[in-house]
């Protein structure tokens, strides 16, 4: 069994508007997506802004709720409120947030916000507390000096260290990384993606990778899946994905990805002028008359792709 | 020196320094750059590095009570360095244009779109107010803003982080500047809507023959678009070259470094190449060494020099310091 399994979420938005201010319209945030997790697994979650990625991962660590569908947590649903304190929801499942500097509190010091979660969930007695703070600074290679700091006197990366030593914590089984390295140089970024894998490794953590950046998933994730209009175009491992996209917004966000050979910048050019008027003239194919995206087909065993039909070979379809 | 006919800005031994309490320090050092008609010349380095100080100081957007800017910026025999203000504005906007980061930022919220292109030419230009409006429809169908007639009289709020990046792109380009510096143009933007930017970008500079000066920390966007590019490291420039120069054979360690350690590469199961420790804050930069020798200990100081100057490997190509010789990585045999 999957470590955490989604079942149709949907989290819609009420418009209001008019004299007496009634609910006149839904935005359709996140609209019917299922996956799975698996335990020690890093899942990709691709999306342009507005696709609704980051929305799902804010409902999965109970920061947004959601309209319908379900959680499932240990096969039960953790959308209920009297579940997730049973399961210790809360506890086992944390997020490590895009901009390192708002998400950490400027008049804390490193201690209190590093041990925030401590003190939420466990009781431990002052040296304790400090000897773990300790050894959590110690796993993400800050020195121990850096607990009586505070936020602004360190660098990106270290932040974004600093938050991911709050997120494990709890020895939490998931995080939800909504962008951890977008804002991040690229040498930065090596740093902290490495050690990301390291402490999957080392506590068994599972991932949910959220990210616009296709080179960055790819390196992380062996499964993933593509958001647009908050739906899913296209569902698959790596393979499937970056070697075989069915889905045309699946080919036109990976030909747009600048490649570094420039040697071949006039092919990729004209690859990708042709995957865009692809996408242009196409599109009614792939969208419903209301531009929703189509439900999802299984092609493979591992991939599904949001068409009309599945393509059958020298058959009848 | 007689200057090539194509050359449009020549910056000779510039260098920038910030006030930090009573003492300055360098931002930018002894930078030596030239850009040419029809071509951009990409400035890449992670922050901190000094690439957006350099372009601020050619635009003179510095506050010069806190800012020492030294050296020469040539445009058109006209010193840029210690110009005074009424002339600089008549070379901003006109001569240079500027293309911000953030477009949300780099546009006034409280007016219409129209007017804030109609701004520069009512500045710069002899046209009446009807001309003016003509000439600010045609910008923002070049710059590919559909319906450009309603574009015209919304605010900036209403648009999209694209069509804001293409509105500012619309004002850099009003008066047909020579010059444009874009800084980040494509950064806060989707990978789909950078590729659409990147090539409108490209096909201005073919319509007016400009020479475009691209800042960016994404290799990926220098080798699809750049002609030139300067690598800068801790405020110097640390390689110059062609495209192909820098991405086919790069020589400085520092290069070598940030293109092994992009995650472009298939190798999904090992780590990524981190380069050891951190790039030097701005008081720690004031050395006469190599300055990515920190960073690189296992290669022995005699492989630097005392003093690293540029050296012209091929023609148009330049590496600063001796020590890509010896360079090797420390997980493989030395070279």
């Amino acid at each position: 069994m999957a470590l955490i399994e989604i079942r149709d979420l949907k989290i819609h938005y009420p418009i209001r508007s008019g004299f007496f201010n009634r609910v006149t319209d839904h935005v359709l945030a996140v609209d019917g997506i299922n996956f799975d997790i698996e335990e020690g697994e890093t899942y990709g979650l691709i999306g342009e802004s507005g696709s609704g990625k980051s929305t799902t991962g804010k409902a999965i660590v109970g920061l947004e709720k959601a309209t319908s569908g379900q959680i499932l947590y240990k096969g039960e649903d953790v959308t209920k409120p009297r579940n997730r304190k049973k399961l210790q929801y809360n506890r086992d499942v944390q997020m490590i947030f895009q901009d390192s500097l708002s998400s950490l509190n400027p008049k804390k010091r490193i201690k209190d916000i590093i041990a925030e979660p401590i003190r939420n969930f466990e009781h431990l007695a002052p040296a304790d507390e400090t000897k773990r703070v300790q050894e959590l600074l110690d796993i993400v290679g800050m020195p121990a000096d850096a607990m009586y700091k505070y936020p602004h006197e360190f660098s990106g990366g270290q932040r974004q260290r600093i938050g991911i030593a709050r997120a494990v914590s709890t020895n939490p089984k998931l995080i939800v990384a909504d962008e951890p390295v977008s804002a991040l140089d690229l040498s930065v970024q090596a740093q902290v993606l490495n050690f990301m894998k390291e402490i999957q490794k080392e506590f068994n953590i599972s991932y949910l990778f959220i990210s616009h950046d296709l080179g960055v998933v790819k390196h992380m994730c062996r499964n993933m899946a593509i958001m647009t209009r908050g739906r899913f175009v296209e569902v698959g491992t790596r393979e499937d994905i970056y070697q075989h996209p069915q889905h045309i917004y699946t080919q036109r966000l990976l030909s747009a990805i600048p490649k570094i050979t420039p040697a071949s910048r006039m092919i990729d050019k004209s690859n990708r002028k042709r995957v865009e008027a692809l996408y242009q003239e196409e599109s009614s194919k792939y969208y419903g008359p209301d531009g929703k995206v189509l439900d999802l087909k299984q092609v493979s065993p591992t991939h599904s792709v949001a068409i009309q039909d599945p393509v059958v070979e020298g058959g009848q379809s | 020196m007689d200057k090539p006919e194509n050359q449009l800005l020549d910056i000779q031994h510039l260098h920038t320094a910030f006030r930090v309490g009573d003492d300055f320090y360098d931002a930018v050092e002894d930078v030596n750059l030239t850009l040419n008609r029809d071509e951009i010349l990409a400035i890449v380095g992670e922050s901190g590095s000094g690439k957006s100080t350099l372009a601020t100081s050619v635009i003179g957007l510095h506050n010069l009570q806190n800012t020492k800017i030294t050296g020469d910026i040539l445009y058109n025999d006209l010193n840029l360095v210690g110009l005074n203000e009424t002339l600089y504005n008549r070379i901003r906007g006109n001569d240079i244009g500027m293309i911000f980061q953030d477009p949300l930022a780099a546009l006034n919220p409280l007016m219409r779109i129209g007017e804030q292109i109609g701004e520069t030419l009512l500045y710069h230009t002899k046209l009446n107010k009807e001309e003016r409006d003509h000439r600010v429809l045609e910008l923002l169908g070049q710059v590919g803003i559909p319906n450009p007639v309603r574009v015209f009289k919304q605010y900036p709020h209403e648009l999209s982080g694209g069509m804001r990046q293409r509105v500012v792109i619309a004002i850099a380009i009003a008066c047909k500047p020579p010059i444009l510096i874009a800084d980040e143009p494509t950064t806060a933007l989707d990978v789909t809507i950078q590729a659409q930017i990147l090539d409108l970008l490209e096909n201005i500079q073919q319509e007016t023959h400009s020479g475009i000066i691209l800042i960016t920390h994404d290799l990926g966007v220098v080798a699809e678009t750049a002609d030139r590019v300067a690598v800068m490291y801790a405020g110097q420039i640390v390689e110059q070259g062609t495209v192909q120069a820098i991405f086919e054979h790069p020589l400085h360690p520092y290069t070598r470094s940030l293109l092994r350690s992009m995650p472009q590469a298939d190798n999904d199961s090992d780590d990524l190449y981190v380069i050891e420790g951190t790039v030097p804050d701005l008081k720690h930069m004031q050395t006469d060494d190599c300055r990515f020798a920190a960073r690189i200990p296992w290669i022995p100081a005699s492989a630097h020099e005392a003093h690293p100057t540029m050296h012209e490997v091929e023609p148009g190509h330049f590496v600063r310091c001796t020590c890509y010789k010896t360079f090797h990585f420390n997980d493989e045999a030395e070279a």
